[in-house]
């Protein structure tokens, strides 16, 4: 058996005075899928970070394959066979697929010979289900496909303890499954261990043997998955598990905020630009666009924030033509959440109070304001902490030390407030776990409510079918399908995504 | 037909010129070019080259060999280019301010080394004559190709190479990308910045000794116009690519020919005004080349200008 198997003894990780990791102990044993599970924050991206090297744990120890290892840094890890798919993407933007693959090998010849690399490349990808593209620059791929070549460069790399920190939050049910069942498969075939970190419940029971659960950094539970029920789990992750809130649809529709029309742009990839024809969205309306990740939504959303400018057609909010400048914004009362909030939507290095301010740190109550007040705004930023729940060490903290949740969370609670129009999201829930799902589905719907357009692009069909009371299909940078959410089902909306209808 | 060419004259000495000229830009831009695309920016190569045209043409005289001029002033430029290299991996160091400071300081120390060596005359670096199958003198002129620009023109062909299929080239780019990156797979962001802005700086060097070993081919205070500072412009214009700095050079070169050449011609009046030609340039393809959205797609992702 290759697979080796890992333990981690007392580990403990200390950020100033928060511990992320309070004396957490965890055995996987080899060739199987272990789960780990836990809230935003919780401190499970902490924990695979301690074991690949990447922080130093505070105390504690790690056993690979029963003998005691130390670990100073990834290149240790990768040595002793252990591998890991972040989450936040590690691919090197400018560099394409084949580049990224080759050079990550440690044993990377000094003189590359393309040819030769590419087809012992493609000859390695012959058994695996994916194919990422090999010869696009990494910055210009979907996160869906980033996702699939970081996870074919491990393969790649020979890993054979894997560790993957939400792998499928950026891929549609059906290519989760696919990636998930042929990992499984190979787990099976002894080839390697996995630890999985994922917020999904139907995974943790369709592929993983085990599970742990983390709870505010504390080791809250472990078992096999047969022995454990969905309802026993949620309590180790939340302690007392809240009930759903149920979403009430009320009110009417009322006049269009956003229109588009003719639209055309030039695409990421492909010939083929982005063409969209006729989207509207009216006020108190959610118009869901689903699609596979990769068919025009990223160029989609950049077109609506004006960062891709338009080769032809319009963009209009509530009948006048929409620059996306910050004065139209504010006018019209537009606010976004795109995906890779950290990257598309946050300063890293300021503070989350400063990036809670973004909106309104010049505006004061009697219009502009050209000192900042700062006082208000760590109050300002205290009280949306506590009302969205971001789990932060203080307001003071730079946005990018949060765990990935809480810095979707932030943006949210950044572009929620106030009065707000029209708001245009894209996947709003990647990577939350499923109480913070609940109660930002939640404010979307109350949103809608209160009269906001909505345009929600999500690559979870379930997200779509749960909010959007209109629902348009993006596939091939084309609106292939428009419906009213009721008047279609979900077979119908997935062979239209996948392009067959 | 020997000696008059009427208007022909000004594209003939504009060829020649676009040669003779751009060597110096080719060097500095291939420098600046590599530095950058490790991440780093090093706005000192005005003062490495101005030290480096110094210490060339100074050791060229004292041992009475050209080569050995040209192999002085790219060790100096490799020393200057490795201290930049080396004081901007402290935290908080600023490579932009860093690079101004060892600019001045550059030209500072040459011009106080160099005082000895404005007489004297040092040997110059050989050409070749490229032109002896025309009898017109023009023409000949033109066509006297210096070494280093032949050595120019194959390292920018071979630096593209090295950067697509050599794994050092591969470990530069990503450096340039993403130290966080860089790290992950177990590489020294530092070491490979290091070495890059010591290799840059000894190009930058090699241009100043063509400057006072060949042309215009003595040591004086004036003797640099800014090219270690037009190189900057001129990466960015040429989008990071180093076959692309190659015609960015001829071209900055021929324009900076435009005006000696329209002197030939006896075109008088105001054709000092042609001498600004590639500052001019400058300005005019950065305006153009940068339109919104895809302008920077190609930029190293670590370099401190763009990010
Ligand atoms: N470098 C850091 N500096 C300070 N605090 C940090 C740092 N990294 C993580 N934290 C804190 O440690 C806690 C655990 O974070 P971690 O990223 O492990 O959560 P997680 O369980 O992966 O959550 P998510 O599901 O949102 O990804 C969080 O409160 C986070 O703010
Ligand atoms: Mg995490």
């Amino acid at each position: 058996m290759q697979a080796i198997g890992l333990e981690t003894v007392g580990m403990t990780m200390r950020f100033g005075a928060l511990a992320a990791l309070d004396k957490v102990s965890v055995r996987i044993a080899p060739g199987t899928i272990h789960a780990l599970l836990g809230e935003n924050g919780a401190g499970k991206s902490t924990l695979v970070k301690c074991i690949m090297g990447f922080y130093h744990a505070t105390e504690g120890g790690l056993l690979v394959d029963g003998k005691e290892a130390r670990i100073a840094d990834p290149v240790d890890a990768q040595r002793l066979g252990l591998g890991m798919v972040y989450q936040h993407f590690t691919l090197v933007p400018s560099l394409t697929g084949a580049e990224n693959l080759v050079i990550s090998r440690a044993d990377a010849p000094p003189v590359i010979d393309w040819p030769a690399e590419r087809t012992a490349i493609d000859r390695f990808l012959a058994d695996l289900p994916f194919k990422p593209p090999l010869d696009r620059p990494v910055s210009r791929l979907s996160a869906g496909e980033k996702q699939k070549l970081e996870i074919v460069k491990q393969l790649y790399l020979g890993s054979r303890f894997l560790i993957l920190d939400e792998p499928t939050s950026v891929l549609t049910p059906a290519e989760a499954d696919e990636v998930l069942s042929h990992i499984r498969a190979l787990c099976q075939s002894g080839r390697i261990t996995v630890l999985l970190i994922t917020h999904k419940f139907r995974e943790v029971r369709r592929f993983a043997d085990d599970v742990t659960v983390l709870r505010r950094g504390r080791h809250a539970g472990t078992g096999s998955v047969a022995d454990l029920s969905d309802d026993r789990m949620a309590q180790m992750m939340m302690g007392d598990a809240p009930a759903r809130p149920v979403l009430d649809r009320t009110g009417t529709h009322g006049a269009p905020v956003l229109e588009l029309s003719g639209a055309r742009a030039p695409s990421l990839s492909g010939p083929n630009g982005i063409a969209i024809d006729e989207l509207c969205v009216r006020a108190g309306e959610i118009v869901g666009v689903a699609g596979i990740s990769g068919n025009g939504q990223t160029e989609l959303m950049e077109m609506l924030t004006r960062q891709r400018p338009l080769t032809a057609g319009r963009i209009a909010i509530k009948g006048r033509p929409f620059g996306a400048t910050r004065a139209e914004a504010q006018a019209l009362n537009v606010r976004y959440l795109p995906e890779e909030p950290l990257r598309n939507a946050s300063a890293p290095h300021m503070s989350v109070a400063e990036n809670l301010a973004l909106r309104v740190f010049d505006t004061g109550p009697g219009g502009p304001i050209l000192w900042l007040n700062r006082k208000a705004m760590i109050r300002d930023a205290q009280a949306r902490i506590a009302a969205y729940d971001i789990k932060t060490a203080s307001p003071h903290s730079p946005i990018a030390t949060l765990s990935g949740g809480n810095v979707q969370r932030t943006v949210l609670a950044r572009e929620l407030d106030g009065d707000v129009d029209l708001l245009i999201v894209a996947n709003p829930c990647f990577g939350l776990d499923f109480n913070a799902v609940a109660a930002i589905r939640g404010r979307l719907m109350a949103a809608r409510n209160r009269g906001v357009a909505i345009l929600l692009i999500s690559e979870d069909l379930d997200e779509i079918f749960e909010l959007a009371d209109r629902i348009a299909v993006m596939s091939c940078g084309r609106l292939a399908f428009v419906a009213q959410a009721g008047a279609t089902d979900v077979a119908e909306i997935g062979a239209y995504m996948a392009g067959r209808a | 037909m020997s000696g008059d060419l009427g208007l022909w004259a000004v594209p003939v000495a504009m060829l020649g010129g676009a040669i003779r000229v751009s060597t110096p830009f080719l060097f500095v831009s291939l420098g600046e070019c590599l530095t950058e695309r490790s991440g780093r920016i090093n706005l000192g190569l005005e003062g490495t080259l101005t030290f480096g045209a110094m210490a060339g043409y100074a050791l060229a005289f004292e041992s009475g060999s050209a080569w050995v001029g040209v192999g002085a002033a790219a060790a100096a430029g490799a020393g200057f280019g490795a201290f930049h290299g080396w004081i901007c991996r402290f935290k908080g160091v600023n490579d932009i301010a860093m690079g101004i400071a060892l600019m001045l300081l550059g030209i500072g120390l040459a011009f106080f080394f160099g005082k000895p060596y404005i007489q004297p005359v040092a040997p110059d670096l050989p050409s070749i004559p490229f032109g002896f199958w025309s009898d017109v003198p023009q023409v000949q002129a033109a066509l006297q190709v210096n070494v280093l620009f032949l050595v120019g023109v194959a390292l920018a062909f071979g630096m593209a190479w090295m950067l697509r299929n050599t794994a050092l080239g591969l470990r530069i780019r990503v450096v340039g990308d993403s130290t966080e990156a860089a790290r992950a797979i177990g590489i020294a962001p530092d070491r490979v910045q290091l070495w890059a802005t010591a290799a840059g700086g000894a190009l930058a060097g090699v241009a100043g000794a063509y400057l006072s070993l060949y042309y215009p081919g003595s040591w004086n205070e004036g003797l640099s116009s800014g090219q270690g500072l037009m190189a900057v412009a001129l990466v960015i214009f040429a989008r990071w690519n180093p076959v692309l700095c190659l015609f960015a050079a001829l071209l900055f070169g021929a324009a900076g020919a435009l005006g000696p050449a329209l002197q030939t011609v006896g075109f008088t009046s105001g054709y000092y005004l042609f001498f600004a030609a590639p500052y001019v340039l400058t300005l005019a393809l950065l305006i153009f080349t940068s339109t919104p959205g895809n302008a920077l797609d190609s930029a190293p992702g670590e370099l401190s200008i763009t990010k």
